[in-house]
């Protein structure tokens, strides 16, 4: 039963959740915590901590998360199934009209003036990032005096690589996990 | 289904590459949609040339303003962009597999994961060359858009911007009014067309 439970929460937050993972969260908190109390809100922001730390969708990494500790692995990958069936549907749909359709000219002129946008986004997104790499704290919340110089160093060394040499991205992440922790080990 | 067929031969390799990509780009992605865009763009466009940079950001909206999440909306658009349906199934494993893999490792000890040090600074420093990739990734397209010259969309990219970093805007909400005014364009253009 409660696997069923599960199951039509996630689906539930999955169709309901616009704008990405964030958006996601008070959802998972509502049916979770709230609706059918399966999680004390405390074990929910341990939750929250640990999905933000680790890669990957915060929506995948909560109904993983809260599908193993309720019901095992069959848990986790029910509650996942649920976030994801109502996007597969949706964005299956979607793609045959954008592909269908992309090559029309008047489809084109609506989406040439969208691709600014995202662009802008993209951007946002990265100094939001880079903020919060350098500072480990959001924008909103900046203090000058936690300014990390071995992210900083490594940022700018990585920002140099990548236009230079165009290397393979899966290293220069490492590679900033890898020196950046053994600074830290030595300093 | 014979169409279908046809436009998508079952060709192993695309979709071993495809999985392979998305699994990694998943295994390495912190934070939001944007972030996991952006790491797209950068194999699926710029090594892998599996699609042009408009189609990118094209997917990028549409993935942002569906529901669920952004990184598995634009998986199952770029799957299908290469091999149908099960290009879609194919990309969502990848995508979904690297979290459920760690969240399930991490559940059965997360005590120890979220006060063991050196974890917390790996991940620390880690978003540092995340950080590059992204602001990378953001220059190149900020360039292109400034090179069409044309001054709508210069605007419309500074505006957007303002509005996402500086007050806090919805993506969402700014998608669709760039949608508007790519409707209000259309309908100027038609109409300068018939006269």
């Amino acid at each position: 039963m409660i696997i069923l439970k599960l199951f039509f929460s996630f689906l539930q937050i999955g169709l309901f959740s616009v704008g990405g993972g964030y958006a996601a969260i008070p959802l998972i908190q509502n049916q979770i915590v709230d609706i059918h109390q399966l999680m004390s809100l405390a074990e929910f922001t341990d939750l929250i901590t640990i999905a933000e730390m680790t890669p990957g969708p915060i929506s995948i990494n909560s109904a993983t998360f809260v599908g193993i500790r309720l019901a095992g692995i069959s848990g986790a990958i029910i509650c996942t199934l649920g976030v994801i069936i109502p996007s597969f549907i949706i964005c299956l749909t979607l793609s045959h009209f954008y592909y269908k359709y992309k090559n029309v000219n008047g489809v084109q002129i609506v989406l040439s003036s969208l691709r600014p946008a995202v662009v802008a986004l993209i951007s946002s997104a990265a100094l939001s990032i880079l903020t919060l790499a350098i500072f480990n704290s959001t924008k909103s919340q900046v203090v000058i005096s936690n300014f990390r110089w071995i992210e900083s160093i490594l940022f700018i060394i990585s920002l140099f690589v990548l236009r230079k040499f165009k290397p393979n991205i899966i290293f220069v992440i490492l590679g900033c996990g890898i020196i950046g922790t053994i600074l830290y080990q030595i300093l | 289904m014979k169409i279908n067929k046809k436009k998508f031969p079952i060709d192993f390799k695309i979709l071993w590459t495809l999985f392979k990509t998305t699994f990694i780009i998943s295994s390495f992605t912190f934070g939001g949609g944007f972030v996991i865009v952006s790491l797209m763009k950068k194999k699926f466009v710029d090594n892998l040339n599996w699609l042009s940079e408009e189609e990118m950001l094209d997917i990028t909206a549409i993935a942002q303003s569906s529901p669920g999440p952004i990184p598995i909306n634009a998986a199952v658009m770029l799957g299908y962009k290469m091999s149908g349906i099960l290009g879609s199934l194919i990309a969502i494993l990848g995508t979904a597999i690297p979290p459920m893999i760690i969240i399930s490792i991490i559940s059965l000890f997360y005590n120890q994961f979220r006060e063991n040090k050196i974890i917390a600074i790996s991940l620390q420093v880690m978003r540092a060359g995340v950080a590059a990739v992204i602001v990378d990734v953001a220059i190149n397209l900020a360039k292109k858009v400034l090179s069409t010259k044309r001054i709508i969309y210069i605007t419309l990219m500074i505006i957007s911007f303002i509005l996402a970093y500086f007050l806090n805007i919805s993506a969402m909400l700014i998608i669709l009014s760039c949608l508007s005014i790519g409707i209000i364009d259309l309908i100027i253009n038609s109409k300068k067309g018939n006269g």
